[in-house]
């Protein structure tokens, strides 16, 4: 098979896809957010619960979407529980780095390894965005819930 | 698989030829070209045809009193007149370029039907609707109030005329509907429909995106009041497409954009207009694309158009048998008689995912919401997977589309 391709769907992809982490409605969230994509008509739903310590204390999701946009969210899910909101953003920032191609030197250690199985996305410029959906709704949620839309 | 149906008097391998895209190769696998439906491919005779008169006769048209002024305008104007037999229009006159079918579509909401609009006032549409004749009709509803009248499919994706008719009343102001649809392939009855909304003094818009380019058609006697074409569909350019409409409608309707060659007179106080279709073509027009549009249809019209539908259908049921034996593969639209458009969804695989795993195989299809997401709600799916089948295309794509899916299928499942 063609090595990027294999890259792209990769067993922890498409094991992310077919059983996703956190999925579902979040009843007691305390910021919630709904992001769309106008090229394909995919929705996600992002459920945060923020503590007092400004530490997210539970996070889920709902949607449905490619294989790409559901592993992404639910990968997002699990590398966010229990971190501080500036910690999220940090990840996010790199998260969008690795998926662009990019230098995502900001990305250390575990993070780094955990996030690297998105990075074969890279090859695919059609779908940064199915990759990026979930973040930039989580982020929406997180000032405030509005729509994020990937264009 | 089966050897090519031999289909008479069109050879699909000898057109290939004409179209040097065709040829090329993507990630190092032959070009499998099925996305005609969202554009189709140039051959070599149109860009032949841009280019001599680009190198020849070229200046713009309608003003100066020079030697290419006047060529580059007759070309222009046998354009029109192109379009005209193209449509079996009565007039060329009736011909309005515009900058495609998008447009085509949006000249008669805002100067034709905006101003007969009232609150209230209805349109009737269909489900099966590409968001460019859903779109305009929205305005109507945001500025001025008018209501939308929506008519299902049934489940194959056919229409069903006496809905259409039932939905027809007291206070509707237009009929907007495709003659093909783009997702379903869904041939319209087009001259039931505008017959039974004449019956009740209401006009009816075709919209012609992708019905003009697989099916032959004649305004007159289809009776509709507006058509809209594009050219870029019609293996003609992008930048170019027309409305057909009748006389009486065009001199009727208020301008549409304002600018240089619409007018008869302008001074400080005072603006008159020019008489259609002018009138509505304002600004420098796509010249060199009426030149390309031209050369299209001239393209197809030396071919056997009856026997390029034959093929085509050929296609579509080489297709349609293929994905039947697929378990896993479900098909959105089997209306009797539909165009050369396969759509369907794949069990456990979204459409992106297969359309990127196709991709790399060389095989190009659409995934998504195809720009008519009403439709998509109305099957209750997110996106589907489509093959559109062009004049050019071969059973040994098809072949390569199916061998594409069972790849997805085991890259994905």
């Amino acid at each position: 098979m063609n090595d990027d391709l294999r890259e792209l769907y990769q067993d922890v992809i498409l094991d992310h896809s077919k059983h996703p982490r956190h999925f579902g409605a979040l009843p007691d969230a305390t910021h919630s957010g709904e992001g769309f994509n106008p090229l394909c008509g995919d929705r996600v739903k992002v459920y945060l619960s923020v503590d007092a310590a400004g530490r997210i204390a539970d996070i889920a999701f709902e949607g449905k979407g490619c294989a790409i946009s559901q592993a992404s969210a639910s990968l997002m899910t699990d590398m966010l529980m229990g971190r501080s909101l500036a910690e999220a953003e940090k990840l996010m920032g790199g998260f969008l780095h690795l998926v662009k191609g990019e230098d995502a030197a900001d990305l250390k250690g575990d993070d780094r390894e955990r996030l690297d199985v998105m990075a074969g996305v890279s090859a695919f410029p059609m779908r940064v965005k199915c990759a990026t959906l979930a973040w930039h709704t989580m982020k929406s949620a997180l000032e405030g819930g509005q729509t994020a839309a990937t264009q | 698989m089966n050897a090519p149906a031999k289909i008479a008097a069109f050879d699909p391998l000898a057109t290939r030829r004409d179209f040097e895209i065709l040829s090329r190769e993507v990630y190092g696998k032959p070009l499998v070209y099925l996305d005609s439906a969202a554009s189709a491919q140039k051959p070599r005779q149109v860009l032949g045809a841009m280019h001599e008169f680009v190198t020849s006769e070229y200046a713009n048209v309608h003003r100066g009193v020079h030697f290419l002024s006047a060529k580059a305008t007759e070309r222009y104007e046998a354009a029109r007149e192109t379009v005209r037999a193209f449509l079996n229009a009565a007039h060329a006159d009736e011909i309005v370029f515009t900058k495609g079918g998008t447009e085509a579509i949006n000249l008669v909401s805002y100067s034709f039907l905006a101003p007969r609009i009232q609150p209230g006032d209805e349109i009737v549409l269909s489900v099966m609707e590409h968001h460019s004749n859903i779109v305009p009709w929205h305005f109507l509803r945001e500025r001025q109030g008018a209501v939308l009248r929506w008519v299902d499919m049934r489940d194959d994706g056919s229409l069903d005329v006496e809905a259409l008719d039932a939905a027809i009343g007291p206070k509707t102001k237009l009929v907007a509907i495709t003659h093909m649809s783009n997702v379903l392939g869904t041939v319209t009855p087009l001259k039931e429909i505008v017959a039974r909304a004449h019956a009740k003094s209401v006009p009816v818009l075709a919209d012609g995106c992708q019905g003009a380019v697989h099916l032959s058609v004649d305004v007159r006697d289809l009776d509709v009041d507006f058509y809209a074409i594009t050219g870029h569909k019609l293996y003609g350019p992008t930048g170019i497409g027309a409305l057909y409409a009748e006389r009486a409608h065009l001199k009727a309707m208020r301008p549409f954009n304002g600018g240089g060659e619409m007018i008869r007179e302008v001074s400080r106080d005072n603006v008159t207009y020019a008489d259609p279709p002018a009138r509505f073509e304002a600004g420098t027009p796509p010249i060199i694309e009426s030149v390309g549009l031209a050369a299209a249809i001239d393209y197809l019209g030396a071919l056997d158009r009856d026997a390029v539908a034959a093929h085509e259908h050929d296609l579509l049921t080489y297709a349609r048998e293929a994905v039947r034996s697929l378990n896993w593969v479900r098909v959105i639209g089997d209306a009797p008689g539909k165009g050369a458009i396969l759509s369907f969804e794949t069990e456990g695989m979204h459409a992106h995912d297969v359309a990127t795993i196709l991709d790399r195989e060389g095989v190009a299809v659409r995934a998504g919401h195809h720009c008519a997401q009403p439709l998509m709600e109305r099957f209750g799916v997110a996106s589907t997977t489509r093959a559109s089948f062009a004049l050019y295309n071969t059973r040994a794509d098809v072949d390569a589309l199916i061998a594409g899916l069972h790849k997805a299928r085991k890259v994905l499942a």
